[in-house]
């Protein structure tokens, strides 16, 4: 995927030209959507660092009646609902409740690469950018529900950010997590990113941190958190953000599922991230090979190349585990021995034995494509 | 990190219920995206509708394979699930335009 002109990217799919557009502290990213900013990462950027820089990480809105300022001072993280003493916690109280932790974790969209869908689906047209590995530093959500007491019966706990909908009409953008998974100690109120504050578009000054899960529930400008005694139903879990209910989350590519459930954590994926596609290069030269896997929190065992269409895989060399929830790198040396076309297959397999279909299944949202990826390279 | 948050707290003790910190704005670019030009009536409702909650960069990033059928789904459920105010006929020219523009 190379650059048409230097403002523009071309994505591998119809209707794909995006413009490169800068946005307050950020680098020119492809642009989705101007109002809300939808901001997508050209994927070149993979390449740069294991960490996502800042400056180059997507951005996704979904309501545009956002905020366009954001005091410190007078900001209060709300906490209420089924709980023994409701809280309002200023920044400073926030932080000073529990220690500080670090994590490193992929936030990627539930629709990356749904450009890919096949067949094509409404939605966001995404290549493959709309992902990020960051170091997110916060207290866990775990601490901040303690402090307030969950009451006997609760159920769910409920999270919603300082965006708001355009019209009454359209429903609020509000998430839910089960609370066995909210008191796990895992999900972390963040209020840094790679060491700095939250960039303003992605959710200064206050993001939702759930590791190992789709994007979706990452909320930004988190203001509002609800203990509820039942399970949520508002639009963004109960009808948006949902795959089928079955084994593989699919369905006949153009049919509806009979049943659904709200879409949940990351599934393995595996990418070549220094080679543009169709790139030449020389027969009988080593070429060098560096990429990124990542899954939702099993960890990364191998990522595996294959140069016949998957008939024999070799392994590639692990980098430096910054944990489980984090991109892995991988690095490898081949050396091109038949002059033309080489298709270059990537493959990871987690800890738990997960790996990625040689097939993309279909779902209608054009959800969660982890199919194994490739790049193909001319030998000359 | 304990520091940078430690002097906000002083700060605050000391100048009382003022805010210390100055409020992080941020400004967007200009909106440019615009319809595809076309003579169908639906093109003017769609104008006056479509970008009430969005820009319509939304429609014309929307792949070009899409049919009526697709289009029309896609508008109900503009109005259905999001409120969007139009009635059946309206769906029906702005799903007919989307449909032969897009
Ligand atoms: C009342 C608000 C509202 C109005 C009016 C509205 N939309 Fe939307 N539209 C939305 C929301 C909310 C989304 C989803 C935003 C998101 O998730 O990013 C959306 C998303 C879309 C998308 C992206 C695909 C998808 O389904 O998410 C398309 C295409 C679209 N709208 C077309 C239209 C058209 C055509 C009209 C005019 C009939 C229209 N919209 C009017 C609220 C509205």
């Amino acid at each position: 995927i190379s650059s048409l002109a230097a403002d523009t990217e071309q994505q591998a799919f119809e209707n794909g030209t995006r413009d490169l557009v800068r946005y307050p502290q950020k680098r020119p990213l492809m642009l989705i959507t101007t109002r809300p900013p939808h901001l997508e990462t050209p994927f070149s950027v993979f390449d740069e660092s294991i960490l996502t820089p800042n400056d180059a990480f997507f951005v996704r809105y979904h309501l545009a009646n956002m905020p366009m300022a954001i005091e410190p001072g007078s900001y209060r993280l709300n906490i209420a609902g089924k709980v023994k003493t409701p809280l309002s916690l200023s920044l400073a109280e926030l932080k000073a409740l529990a220690p500080a932790v670090d994590v490193v974790a992929v936030n990627q969209c539930s629709g990356n690469s749904r450009g890919y869908s096949e067949p094509r689906v409404f939605g966001a047209q995404l290549g493959n950018g709309s992902m990020g590995n960051a170091k997110w530093t916060g207290i866990p959500l775990k601490a901040v529900l303690e402090k307030a007491g969950i009451l006997d019966g609760a159920k769910q706990v409920t999270f919603k950010g300082l965006d708001e909908p355009v019209l009454p009409t359209t429903p609020q953008f509000i998430k839910a997590l089960d609370i066995s998974h909210a008191m796990n100690g895992e999900p972390i109120i963040a209020w840094a990113m790679n060491g700095e504050d939250l960039p303003f578009l992605n959710g200064y000054p206050l993001k939702l941190i759930v590791p190992g899960y789709f994007g979706t529930y990452w909320v930004k400008h988190l203001s509002q958190i609800d203990v509820l005694d039942h399970v949520f139903d508002g639009f963004f879990m109960s009808t948006a953000y949902r795959l089928p209910d079955n084994p593989c989350e699919c369905v006949a590519p153009g049919t509806a599922p009979a049943k659904t459930h709200p879409i949940g954590k990351l599934k393995i994926r595996s990418f070549i991230t220094n080679l543009a596609d169709k790139v030449q290069v020389t027969h009988g030269k080593p070429l060098k090979l560096q990429g990124i896997a990542f899954d939702g929190g099993a960890g990364i065992k191998t990522v595996e190349l294959s140069l016949d269409h998957g008939k024999t895989w070799q392994s590639t060399t692990l980098a430096k585990d910054l944990g489980n929830y984090s991109f892995r790198q991988w690095t490898h040396t081949l050396v091109p021995k038949q002059k033309g076309e080489l298709q270059i297959l990537v493959r990871a397999t987690s800890h738990a034995g997960e790996t990625q279909p040689t097939e993309q299944s279909w779902n209608p949202g054009g959800y969660m494509r982890n199919v194994i990826e490739s790049k193909t390279v001319i030998v000359a | 990190m304990k520091l940078r948050y430690l002097i906000p707290v002083a700060c605050t003790m000391l100048v009382s219920g003022l805010t210390q910190s100055a409020p992080l704005e941020i400004q967007l670019p200009p909106e440019t995206a615009q319809l595809k030009p076309s003579n169908h009536p639906g093109r003017v409702i769609a104008s006056q509708k479509c970008a009430i909650c969005h820009s319509v960069d939304y429609i014309n990033l929307q792949p070009g394979t899409m049919s009526l059928k697709q289009w029309t789904a896609e508008v109900t459920k503009m109005q259905r699930a999001y409120g969007a105010p139009i009635d059946e006929a309206e769906i029906a020219q702005i799903s007919a335009f989307l449909a032969t523009t897009y």
